[in-house]
């Protein structure tokens, strides 16, 4: 093809702005799909991401477009996930294209992640063109979201595409605006490959499916390719490019290319998202800029909640991990849990998606820990080290002090509400730094958060009280000394690992009171009395009591029938089965998912 | 010698239902009781033939209220049971009455048909409380209706008590004990009241007493009772000695028994069977059955083939066999014969179920004990009281 008509690119806006519904259109309006064949949306096929209506994984489709010139286009439109948790897959999906299609709605105007996902878009020094989305709605402003456009993030939109991608309007504006306004690739295919992965899956028929754009040379089938950050070698087995939910073959990628290819990749860890793949015979010279090891901001422990599915779980983590770059993990042991794995994630998000998928794809079981962010701990030794579990915390004596992550925080609220968003960065240590107003009637905030502030339940927090009015963004800022202390949950006086964690000194004390009355919620009655505590460097804060129960016992028993007193019994054995052993204390797992969520009992 | 065979007989007629039960039973319409009868004497007759080779060593009239149809017709069901069965001349012959219906007359005549044990359901001698579990009778019916089972003869007589009843008090309920005690019965079920789902107890907010309430009056009945020479043999059933229920304990020590009417339960051989539940059907199917194919279905009458009425049948294992052996072994309170467990099964119980016995005796729950019997001394496993008040928890452990 040549590159002249090709064009890469993607479209970038907020949550709900209509991104995939206008994608959707745009596929419907090229020749590749029939109407027959389109799902509600086309881009999002994964359950979840349609549940929640945001798109999690970067997947591309390519188009044929005739435009009004009279020649054929080659449309790659890559999708990016539109969540702060995933910047760096963004990062990289931007990476691939040359242009970008920023919607805005007619009736919201930019909000903050339009702007964050714009700016990234201008650091790829991508073509960023506007369109006005929803203009058929009664509150559109489609001159207000013009001028907004040009005065917040500062490129030409007074002729930006009027569009209602739900209704079909406008369309033919936005293909005939990516032919104009982006710009064709303009690589060299007699050069050594250079292709940059973008994403990958993997196919329990295929293998691994690389999704690459070729920026020099060209990849065919028998080829030897290296990847360079790794430096594993495959040999391709198969290339093409993406059709509307399937893979069409061909016999080459060439420069400007957006596609896939298979190989005879034996660990599926060496294809990693934002590598350079180039020839195994005629190297380029240097790799793609732009490829790091992402670092996560948040683990937690995965355990199966049946143990026997350990390596079930594992499975399916390096699965997982192979298009979810982002994802991170390690095997670990916990008393309570057994064997396990700490994962780091992006944000709490991520880490819920991961949890999500872990469940429904691969049908596993899951008992996850408390989220927890990544400390530096400074020793008296004068080590010092990055704390990922609060079960390796030193003793205190060993500790000279300990540093939490902050971010920078944003948050676009309507004015209305801007006083009880305040209270609550507030309650979450927050330290205020500005309010710019954007318009009348809606500011920006600033301030300066604890990334452990906001991993737990923020979000809903500022869902509920901005009436969903809010939107947050965040980055980190970078660590400071913070009066940290561990709070130690025991269960029956038995220390439960997984239920420890890394508090400020100042909220000790409320959480740990909210945790025992949790706890003593999920935990059943047993034979004896069960104290739930919590403790702060083996000094009690908190305590509950379970009551033992004195009674459980089928007083009548109608006579012969037997049948059904054994199937109640049955029923008290299997309810035990499903509960963690700890110590001779059986704990439900929802215990430990339900002190994730102890804010929403407010 | 002949196996021994227990009989129940269904009988699912009440004048008007309490508000706790869940038992099978209604109030029968004009001409239901009639052909209620001729179809339990049909499947009775049809299905006696494959139990020619026991003897029959107790019968259960239970309901329902068995006190509840004209005297004359489970009078006559009696009278079929001994034309088809060897009924031991020595067998315990139970049956249930209400002292609502329960009047002189019907005690004489079922003492005549050959019943010779009663047991009354009294459940309180508080009028309050029986009005409030919705009981048709008052205290001094009950105490008549006893009375009169004496002075006509009967020599067996239990009283059914209910303890944790809405609205009880500790104190009304050792009353009641007390009142029960006085009158002497030979045998007393005291039972700790169970809301059961799909009862009108179920929906019904209620006055219930709370839990330490409800185990003082579990905990003071055997005090009283153990104090007035009653020994507890089961979870809820006391008995002056030589006076425990015969048939009850056919079914805690899994010995074979055959169940008649809708409901019903049989186990015989291992073979787990019982009839339908649902009434109707009970009534069609064996109408159904014409006369004239009665010899045929009396030949084929296997456990295996059975009626039309049977539903559920299960043949168990040796694994279902050791679970049943232990969770009703041990309701009683004399607990499981180690000894009877080795020669049912071929091995030791502590092969089987060593850590969980050994946990449940550290926790207090179980203990060991030796016994001497006619054939030397042997080893028992039963709960202790605190493991009598948990024994869900303690049996649930014993299912494999």
């Amino acid at each position: 093809m040549e590159q002249s008509r090709i064009r890469n690119f993607c479209i970038v806006a907020h949550i709900d702005h209509g991104k995939s519904t206008l994608a959707d259109r745009m596929i419907e309006k090229t020749g590749v799909l029939t109407l027959r064949e389109m799902q509600n949306q086309v881009l999002d096929n994964m359950d979840i991401e349609r549940e929640r209506g945001i798109t999690i994984k970067s997947q591309a489709v390519r188009m044929i477009y005739k435009a009004s010139d009279g020649n054929e286009y080659t449309f790659n439109m890559i999708d990016t996930p539109g969540h702060v948790d995933f910047g760096y897959e963004v990062s990289r999906s931007l990476a691939a294209c040359d242009g970008a299609i920023l919607v805005v709605d007619a009736t919201q105007g930019v909000e903050a992640q339009t702007l964050a996902n714009v700016y990234m878009a201008l650091d790829h020094d991508l073509d960023v063109f506007p369109v006005i989305n929803k203009i058929d709605l009664p509150s559109a402003m489609p001159q207000e979201a013009k001028d907004e456009i040009e005065d917040v993030i500062g490129i030409e939109a007074q002729d930006a595409p009027l569009i209602s991608a739900k209704n079909g309007i406008g369309i033919e504006d936005v293909l005939e605006a990516v032919v104009k306004k982006i710009p064709a690739p303009n690589g060299d295919p007699k050069e050594p490959l250079k292709a940059l992965i973008f994403d990958s899956i993997y196919d329990s028929y295929r293998g691994v499916i690389v999704f690459v754009r070729v920026f020099d040379g060209e990849v065919k089938k028998g080829m030897k390719v290296r990847f360079m950050a790794t430096s594993a070698e495959a040999e391709v087995v198969e290339v093409g490019y993406f059709g509307p939910g399937r893979f069409i073959p061909s016999d080459e990628l060439s420069a400007g290319d957006v596609g896939y290819f298979t190989a005879a990749i034996k660990n599926i860890q060496d294809t990693r998202v934002g590598d350079t793949v180039t020839d195994s015979e005629k190297p380029c010279k240097e790799a793609l800029p732009g490829y790091k090891k992402v670092m996560p901001m948040v683990y937690c422990g995965l355990y199966p909640a049946d143990s026997a599915h350990y390596s079930d779980l594992r499975d399916a983590l390096e699965k997982l991990q192979l298009n979810d770059a982002s994802l991170f993990y390690e095997p670990e042991t916990s008393q309570a849990l057994g064997f396990g794995f700490r994962a780091g994630f992006l944000g709490l998000l991520h880490l819920e998606v991961v949890q999500e998928r872990l469940e429904r794809e691969y049908d596993l079981n899951l008992v996850t820990t408390a989220p927890s962010v990544v400390y530096k701990v400074h020793k008296t030794d004068g080590e010092v080290f990055d704390l990922t579990n609060p079960t390796n915390l030193p003793d205190p004596s060993e500790i000279e002090y300990m540093e939490e992550p902050i971010v920078n925080g944003e948050i676009m609220v309507t004015t209305d509400y801007v006083g009880a968003i305040m209270q609550l960065c507030q309650e979450r240590r927050g330290k205020y730094l500005s309010t710019d107003y954007i318009e009348q009637t809606r500011a920006i905030l600033k301030y300066e958060l604890p990334l452990n502030e906001i991993i737990y339940d923020f979000f809903d927090a500022l869902k509920s009280r901005s009436r969903g009015y809010a939107s947050f963004d965040y980055e980190l800022k970078g660590y400071e000394k913070s009066d940290l202390v561990k709070l130690d949950i025991l269960i029956n006086r038995e220390e439960v690992d997984a239920l420890s964690f890394i508090v400020h000194k100042d909220g000790a004390y409320e959480r740990g009171r909210k945790m025992c009355e949790k706890l003593k919620e999920e935990i059943p009655r047993h034979l004896f009395e069960i104290p739930i505590q919590a403790s702060v460097g083996g000094k009690v804060i908190a305590r509950e009591t379970v009551k033992a129960y004195r009674k459980d016992v089928l007083a009548k028993c109608y006579g012969g029938d037997i049948t059904r007193k054994k199937k109640l019994l049955e029923k008290q054995k299997e309810g035990k089965k499903k509960m963690r052993q700890i110590g001779n204390v059986e704990v439900p797992q929802s215990a430990f998912l339900s002190v994730l969520k102890l804010d929403n009992t407010d | 010698m002949k196996d021994n065979l227990s009989v129940y007989v269904h009988i699912p007629f009440c004048k008007r239902k309490c508000l706790y039960c869940d038992f099978l039973s209604y109030c029968p319409g004009e001409g239901e009781v009639n052909r209620y009868f001729d179809a339990l004497e049909k499947e009775i007759r049809l299905s006696c033939k494959s139990f020619s080779d026991y003897s029959v060593k107790t019968i259960f009239f239970g309901g329902g209220t068995p006190s509840f149809p004209d005297e004359r017709y489970v009078c006559r069901i009696l009278d079929v049971l001994r034309s088809c069965f060897e009924v031991d001349e020595e067998a315990e012959i139970s049956i249930e009455v209400n002292p609502a219906s329960a009047i002189r007359e019907k005690l004489k005549a079922y003492r005549e048909a050959g019943f010779n044990r009663i047991s009354i359901g009294v459940q309180s001698f508080n009028d309050k409380e029986l009005k409030a579990i919705g009981r048709l009778h008052d205290s001094e019916a009950a105490v008549t209706t006893f009375y009169e089972a004496r002075d006509i003869g009967f020599k067996n007589i239990n009283i059914d008590l209910m303890s944790a009843l809405p609205g009880q008090s500790a104190d009304s309920y050792l009353s009641t004990l007390k009142r029960a005690a006085e009158l002497k019965p030979e045998h007393i079920s005291a039972y700790s009241l169970i809301i059961e789902e799909g009862t009108p107890f179920y929906d019904m907010k209620l006055n219930l007493p709370d839990e330490e309430d409800d185990r003082l009056m579990y905990h003071e009945t055997g005090r009283f009772l153990a104090a007035h020479g009653y020994n507890r043999y089961e979870i809820s059933n006391y008995a002056l000695p030589g006076f425990e229920c015969r048939h009850n304990k056919v079914y805690w020590q899994r010995g074979n028994y055959v169940g008649f009417g809708p409901g019903a339960a049989s186990m015989t051989e291992n073979i787990r069977r019982s009839n339908t539940g649902d009434v109707n059907r009970y009534l069609e199917e064996l109408s159904a059955i014409s006369v004239s194919s009665i010899s045929e279905l009396k030949e084929e009458a296997s456990p295996d083939i059975g009626l039309p009425v049977w539903e559920n049948t299960e043949h168990l294992n040796t694994a279902s066999q050791m679970e049943e052996f232990m969770f009703l072994g041990l309701r009683l309170t004399e607990g499981i014969s180690t000894a009877e467990f080795e020669r049912q099964f071929g091995k030791s119980v502590f092969e089987v179920y060593g850590p969980v016995i050994k946990k449940y005796e550290s926790m207090g729950l179980l203990y060991q004990y030796v016994k001497s019997t006619t054939s030397g001394k042997e080893r028992y496993l039963s709960l202790t009281e605190r493991g009598l008040d948990v024994s869900n928890t303690v049996m649930a452990d014993f299912l494999f």
